[in-house]
């Protein structure tokens, strides 16, 4: 999923670049005038548990894939669900709403 | 060349609404909202003009609604009042920080408690910093006039930022006064009948209002709005120096009333200058070089031409409709008092509050409060209020 963690680096560093110059030189109202940056902000760096799915329970209901916050479940190549890492904030509420229980929070050693 | 109406101030703020071709109109109608949206959804119910009339749930909508129509490129409209206002608090906020040109008719009234729809200032008070351009009009000229020229302020590429028009509430909305109403091509010549957004949404042009602002960044960007609505005046001033070559009446950022020679003056903003106008004229009959300054724009405030109509005077008396509750008085007199501290001005300023609540400013109530500063009566720690009992 998505693109090298430097390669948004990169994206991310250009797109603050103007950002660093001072009050007068900011974009007006800080409008950003390029779709998508959002995804150049790694909110996964947030997490404290991560979402770890038991493909034996899962029966693909997508329920997760709904209340996901951070829009960050897609669907696997095995139709199940799998999540990327790089956004996913570790909410825990696609544990919570999985009406079988196929998803454990997993507390990360980092 | 227009014609001469009668009218009552709250239909003067929806004529001007009309002329000026709004797009969209989002309000709420409940108390205390006044006639000025009952006329509009009037207008456009009967076709008279061609706009989204948007009958809201809570003037938190209401604004709301404004911005999202601002952020498509419409030009839009809303009025409110007192408790309207306070409900709008926190969008207001958001419509100036976004930077969405919306022009809004304040009518100015009391908040509750206890239940009092009568006019004061703190309503617009309490929104003092919510970083809009803070208009005060007198009577129905006035408000159809800078409603008017709101628009070509708040519009231009140098400001977009939203503009208040405020009036008293009820001393105004509720009156009916004389104005003159220009033609449609009069208008037209002076404000374009559509807006041109130079930053709005259109999927074809990807754009993002309001993203998140991390602390590396958020302070910066409240130096940019600061700065926007200080400059604003220049281009306000620009307006209605153009405003006035269109339509032959003439306005400024404040308005002085026999101040050449003037030692004590009156300075504040609303309805209650034509009162005070009187009480001069009087306390000038009895000798006493007194004077007025009607303040026009109150946000940004005009440092330097107070300054400059202040120079030669050696008291100024600011009558506050509003108190800075456990502060120092009333806003003006804070704003003053800091504005002359800070330039190093012997100036004293008597701070007086007066009509609170609806309760009547009188012509003899502006002499009093000239007369305790004759007699000495107003030391500089304290303000005054005028209320039955001890002030
Ligand atoms: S909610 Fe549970 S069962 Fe449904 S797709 Fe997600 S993990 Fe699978
Ligand atoms: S933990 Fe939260 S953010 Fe992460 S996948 Fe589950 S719902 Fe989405």
């Amino acid at each position: 999923m998505g693109e090298a963690r430097s390669e948004v680096e990169e994206k991310r560093g250009k797109l603050e670049a103007p950002l660093k110059e001072g009050w007068r030189k900011l974009p007006h109202a800080l409008l950003i005038f390029e779709p998508a940056t959002s995804l150049y902000y790694y909110t996964g760096d947030w997490r404290t548990f991560k979402p770890v799915r038991d493909r034996s329970k899962c029966i693909a209901c997508l329920l997760c894939w709904v209340y996901c916050p951070e829009g960050c479940i897609y669907i696997a190549s095995d139709g199940g669900i799998d999540v990327d890492l790089n956004y996913c904030k570790g909410c825990g509420i696609c544990a919570k709403e999985c009406p079988l229980g196929a998803i454990t929070m997993v507390e990360e050693e980092k | 060349m227009g014609k001469r109406i009668a009218v009552e101030d709250s239909h003067a703020a929806a004529l001007a609404a009309k002329m000026a071709n709004v797009d969209v109109i989002a309000a709420y109608p409940i108390t205390p909202q006044t006639h000025i949206v009952e006329e509009l959804s009037r207008m456009v119910s009967d076709g008279e003009f061609d706009a989204e009339y948007i009958n809201v749930e809570s003037e938190h909508s209401a604004i709301s609604a404004c911005i999202g129509a601002s952020a498509v490129g419409a030009r839009c409209f809303t009025a409110t009042a007192g408790q309207g206002l306070a409900l709008m608090h926190e969008i207001l906020f958001i419509a100036a920080g976004n930077r969405f040109p919306i022009v809004m008719a304040v009518a100015n009234r009391c908040l509750s408690p206890n239940i009092n729809i009568w006019g004061d200032q703190s309503d617009v008070m309490s929104s003092r910093d919510c970083g809009w351009i803070q208009i005060f009009a007198e009577n129905a000229q006035e408000i159809f006039d800078l409603l008017l020229s709101a628009f070509k302020i708040s519009e231009d590429d140098r400001v977009l930022l939203p503009v208040a028009v405020n009036f008293d509430g009820f001393y105004a909305t509720h009156v009916v006064e004389r104005m003159d109403l220009p033609e449609e091509e009069e208008v037209r010549r002076f404000l374009p009948p559509h807006r041109t957004a130079k930053y709005k949404l259109d999927p074809d042009r990807p754009l993002t209002f309001g993203a998140i602002g991390f602390p590396t960044i958020q302070f910066e960007l409240r130096r940019q709005w600061e700065e926007a609505l200080c400059n604003s005046k220049q281009v306000i001033k620009e307006v209605w120096q153009e405003f006035g070559r269109v339509f032959g009446r003439h306005y400024d950022v404040l308005e002085p009333y026999r101040m050449e020679d003037a030692e004590i003056a009156f300075i504040l903003m609303g309805g209650s200058c034509g009162t005070c106008r009187v009480a001069v004229d009087r306390l000038r009959e009895r000798g006493f070089k007194a004077g007025m300054i009607k303040l026009r724009l109150f946000r940004p405030f005009p440092k330097e031409e107070i300054l400059e109509a202040t120079s030669k005077l050696k008291t100024l008396i600011t009558v506050d409709k509003h108190i800075c509750l456990g502060g120092l008085g009333g806003p003006l007199f804070n704003d003053l008092r800091a504005l002359f501290y800070g330039f190093q001005r012997q100036i004293n300023v008597a701070g007086f509050i007066a009509g609170v609540g609806g309760r009547d400013v009188r012509v003899k109530d502006f002499e009093q409060m000239f007369e305790k500063v004759v007699k000495g009566e107003v030391s500089p720690e304290k303000h005054i209020f005028i209320v039955r009992g001890e002030s």
